[in-house]
């Protein structure tokens, strides 16, 4: 029951970064149009920054600053100097400029910061755990992951709901073509709203740099998995991306950690995990094939 | 279209003259550099069937060309051990038996993804691929039997009666014969009825269906062919490297193919053959020069992409309109 | 100006030739990709090795981006074009298992300073190929009997789901003889809090878990985060805890228990050389044992290519096959299958003054130990 909760807990903190990379690039795709596989890169570009200035100063919050700031400005130049020519081409051009992207993002940062992964402090705050339930000690740091991740939820849901930018963010998504003919400064939204994702991205990243090792090309294993809760959850929409970021972060973490002792049950051990942790590995593939082939737009398609 | 013949056969004479060029200036490697670059044209080729002329965007390519390598390797693994796949079909190292095998099986492969992809149309068709070949991919690095993740060998390349396939010559004036023979296809596919019914739907699918075309059906079929040539040339690899990996149906390999084809000219018989050759060159070259190769493969990529519309196709026809 | 710089370029292009007259090696390592910093340490601790020697070489070094395609691209063109005989410097066994066919049919020579597939140690050796490293299995074979011999009976095992992690697992077990809890892992996994769970559910004596590069560094973050590492001992093969893991982790590694073939804290000649030359000329980088085991490769290069007094292969093969020189591991000889003999050590992670992770050699537990393949190995 407390290993049910702690790996309940565990698929919270999976999914919420899921849903901070994957905000950003919904709303890039759906309102842009663009194929951005890139967006890792400034996953990777936050947790390098991050990384570095908290080795430099000391201090985790500097670093997050500074992780946050890289990743928005990189983001902001990526927007202006090679994706806003992008935008009326087809998504094959896109596809083949941000495959070039990546690889002078990861080359760069090779140059940069060489090829040794980087190592971050927790927080002092953060560093221990806390007892959620009797038994069951739990990383304070993750559970601080969790938190940001619903914080930036809410925050999204205001700003997309509540606010005047947030309106025009709705309507692009769901027809571009008439945000474009009302007139608004559509450069300056999408400058703003590349660079709003890259800045989510660049915090997922620097989220994670404490856990995970900060490394080159970190941004390449997790974005596929990012583009998954896209597809999934409906291109465009935030919501989905939220929910499905969510459900594939709690299924990944559960299949992973019961689907091998439950093949135990019918087979030998060593088949069993092995078996087991090649169908989990398959798991979030698996449930996209399966929710497209139903809903063939994803769960809350924001485009008619 | 006298004109295009003489260039294809002139193209052709060159590279079959590649081996005793290669020989005469000392620079051994090129017979080997030449092969693998028309054995990814031939994958490029194969993907730009359904990416360029049919606007169904694969990106899970890599499965069907990593499945048709492995075809080679299993029959040679049970060939060399003496052994039967799942106890009974026995193994074998006889080309004549496992090209036609790779393609089948590449083809059924492709069959089955197809049959559930299609259902789904831009972003989705091409996120579903990719799932499907990322579900290959680590199926493949599950199989113990077959090496998993470090791969499986083929100490000699398969067989072909009458000919030493031992000489590296050889093998590749084989691959340079498979790989006219297959754009020889693909051009009389283009042109045939079939080719039309698929270049319709990419313009407009729906008034394709309002012709009465099973438009779902023609896509399949079209899916399976395509399939079936990356098979074909990943078998081919195997013979090529002697070795097949996972690595083969990796999601960054079906992303180099699709950059081949983008590169070389979406929707043209020649394009995917250029775009191998030539990001092929780029990087071994640029390799040899710098340990950070990457950096300037990137740019010169984005430097493609940004300046020119329609690949080096588009480029070499306006050079050539204005010579 | 012009005129100086075209007159000195002649200058040196006429010395240069009188002054590296030296064998060419082929090295075809992984410098791009997360793995890049391996490749670095075996060129440098290859070249540091075959400084020691005095031999004349010259380095061509190749990046084969953990792609076996590229490897045997790079092989070709060194064997067939640039005339090189003599190869090293692979990192990863999927590649390896692409080159090594391609060199020993070429009659070239190939020297792994690290990746060792059970592939090509039995019945497929080649009298051309030499591993100076160890054997893939070995590693986790000293972990388990290092398990076993601290006193524990049950132990969790962690590896990835692949080759390599299956035979980590395999063995462990096979050494360690108590009862054991196999989890595997995800290929590209970064993130293991489901693991810790797992781990802590099980309550086993001593944990054994195979994760090398980027993936160790987080597993072993994670397992302090997740307040194992006071709890629950771990035994680790060399390629978990090499220094530069152990520097990223910092703090954290403290309390650990590892194997390994060579430990920099060593009392030999040779060694204490190797320490001294890589900090003079890496002072940032620690060193590990995969630039020791390049190192090691470079010590064995150089004295053939000064035995043998040039680069005829078989007077080469011969004297690489003596294994005449001084390892910075002490004891070392080749088995049947041209694969070390040799001793494995178990080492304690302790802090230093500044509370730093710094390995320390214990005691050796294995003594000469070959690898089961060597059996299946006819020359």
């Amino acid at each position: 029951m407390i290993l049910l909760f702690e790996q309940l807990l565990n698929g919270l903190q999976y999914g919420v970064t899921l849903f901070l990379l994957a905000a950003g690039l919904t709303l890039i795709f759906g309102i842009m149009g663009v194929i951005n596989l890139a967006h890792g890169a400034f996953y990777m570009v936050g947790a390098f920054a991050g990384a570095w200035v908290s080795i430099q100063t000391g201090s985790f919050w500097g670093g997050l600053l500074a992780g946050l700031a890289a990743s928005a400005i990189v983001g902001i130049v990526v927007e202006l100097g090679v994706m806003r020519r992008l935008y009326a081409r087809d998504h094959l051009d896109q596809v083949l400029a941000t495959f070039a992207l990546i690889l002078i993002f990861n080359q760069s940062t090779v140059l940069i910061f060489g090829r040794q992964p980087l190592f971050t402090s927790l927080p002092e705050v953060f560093s221990g755990s806390i007892e959620i339930i009797p038994g069951l000690p739990y990383p304070t740091f993750r559970l601080f992951v969790i938190a940001v991740g619903l914080a930036v939820a809410v925050g999204l849901y205001l700003l997309i709901n509540k606010t005047r930018i947030g309106m025009l963010v709705r309507a692009g998504a769901s027809n571009r073509q008439m945000v474009r003919a009302l007139g608004v400064n559509i450069q300056g939204l999408y400058t703003a709203i590349f660079g709003l994702g890259a800045l989510l991205a660049g915090l997922a990243g620097v989220m994670a740099s404490p856990i995970v090792s900060v490394q080159v090309g970190m941004g390449d294993e997790i974005i596929l998995a990012t583009f998954v809760v896209v597809v999934i959850g409906g291109v465009g929409s935030v919501k989905g991306a939220f929910v499905a970021g969510i459900v594939l972060g709690m299924c990944d973490t559960m299949l992973r950690a019961f689907l091998p002792g439950l093949l135990q049950q019918a087979m030998p051990g060593p088949e069993a995990q092995a078996l087991g942790v090649g169908i989990s590995s398959m798991g979030i593939y698996l449930m996209m094939a399966l929710v497209l082939l139903v809903r063939p737009r994803g769960l809350f398609a924001a485009q008619g | 279209m006298k004109r295009e013949h003489i260039i294809l056969a002139a193209v052709f004479v060159v590279l079959a003259l590649v081996p005793f060029a290669a020989e005469l200036t000392g620079q051994a490697s090129w017979t080997r550099l030449v092969g693998q670059a028309l054995i990814y044209g031939m994958a490029a080729a194969s993907l730009n069937f359904i990416l360029g002329y049919g606007g169904m965007v694969s990106f899970g390519h890599a499965a069907f060309f990593g499945i048709g390598g492995y075809v080679v390797g299993i029959m040679y693994h049970h060939f060399d051990a003496g052994t039967a796949f799942l106890g009974l079909i026995p193994g074998t190292d006889q080309m004549l038996i496992t090209l036609p095998a790779a393609i089948l099986i590449a083809g059924l492969a492709a069959a089955l993804v197809g049959a559930m992809s299609l259902r789904t149309g831009g972003v989705q068709f091409i996120m579903i691929t990719l799932a499907f070949a990322q579900m290959f991919f680590f199926l493949f690095i599950s199989l113990k039997t077959y090496g998993g993740e470090d791969g499986i060998m083929v100490r000699r390349t398969n067989s072909l009666p009458g000919l030493n396939m031992r000489d590296k010559a050889t093998l590749y004036w084989v691959v340079l014969g498979l790989a006219a023979a297959y754009y020889l296809f693909l051009r009389r596919l283009v042109q045939s009825s079939f080719g039309q019914i698929i270049a319709g739907i990419r313009q407009n699918e729906r008034r394709m269906a309002a012709m009465g075309i099973s438009t779902y059906r023609y896509k399949l079929y079209a899916f399976v062919l395509s399939g079936m040539g990356a098979g074909l040339a990943g078998a081919l690899m195997v013979n090529f490297l002697r070795f097949a990996s996972p690595d083969m149906m990796h999601w960054s390999r079906s992303g180099e193919l699709m950059i081949m084809v983008i590169l070389g000219g979406v929707g043209t018989l020649a394009g995917p053959f250029i775009g191998a050759g030539v990001l092929f060159t780029l990087e071994t070259t640029l390799a040899r020069y710098t340990e950070h190769w990457m950096l300037p493969v990137g740019i010169i990529l984005l430097l493609v992409v940004m300046t020119s519309k329609g690949g080096l196709m588009a480029l070499l026809r306006r050079l050539g309109g204005k010579g | 100006m012009k005129r100086l710089l075209t007159s000195a370029s002649v200058l040196v292009a006429l010395a240069v030739p009188s002054f590296a007259e030296g064998t060419k090696i082929g090295v075809i390592t992984t410098l791009s990709g997360p793995a890049g910093y391996l490749g670095e340490q075996i060129r440098n601790g290859l070249k540091l090795g075959l400084d020691a020697t005095g031999a004349a070489y010259e380095l061509v070094v190749e990046d084969d981006g953990r792609d076996p395609n590229t490897g045997v691209q790079i092989a070709d063109r060194m064997l067939n074009e640039e005339g090189i005989t003599l190869l090293t410097g692979i990192v990863f066994s999927n590649v390896s298992g692409a080159v090594v066919p391609e060199v020993t049919d070429a009659g070239a020579i190939y020297v792994s300073p690290n990746a060792a597939p059970s592939g090509l140690a039995g019945a497929k050796c080649h009298p051309n190929y030499f591993v100076v490293s160890w054997q893939n299995d070995s590693l986790h074979e000293a972990s388990g009997a290092a398990a076993k011999k601290l006193g524990y009976t049950t132990a969790v095992a962690l590896a990835p789901n692949y080759q390599a992690g299956k035979d980590a697992i395999a063995g462990f077990t096979r050494e360690f003889g108590g009862e054991v809890t196999e989890i595997y892992t995800g290929v590209e996994q970064s993130d293991f809090a489901s693991e810790m769970a797992q781990i802590r559910d099980k309550a086993a004596q001593v944990v054994f878990q195979f994760h090398p590069g980027g993936q160790g560094i987080a597993f072993l973050k994670q397992y302090q985060q997740a307040g194992l590492l006071g709890s629950i001992p771990m035994v680790l093969s060399e390629p978990s805890y090499d220094s530069v893991i152990l520097k990223a982790v910092g703090p954290a590694a403290v309390g650990l228990t590892g194997t390994t073939h060579w430990n920099a804290d060593f009392d030999n000649a040779a060694s204490k050389a190797m320490v001294a030359a890589w900090a003079a000329a890496f002072p940032e980088t620690p060193l590990t044992t995969y630039a020791q085991q390049a190192y090691d490769t470079g010590l064995l290069i150089g004295g053939a290519l000064n035995t043998a007094g040039g680069e005829d292969v078989a007077a080469l093969q011969a004297a690489m096959k003596a294994a005449d020189f001084a390892s910075t591991r002490g004891n070392f000889a080749f088995g049947a299958n041209q694969h070390p003999v040799q001793d494995w050590y178990l080492t304690a992670i302790e802090a230093d003054s500044a509370g730093n992770p710094v390995i320390v050699t214990k005691e050796k537990i294995i003594e000469a130990a070959g690898d089961v393949y060597a059996a299946d190995c006819k020359m």
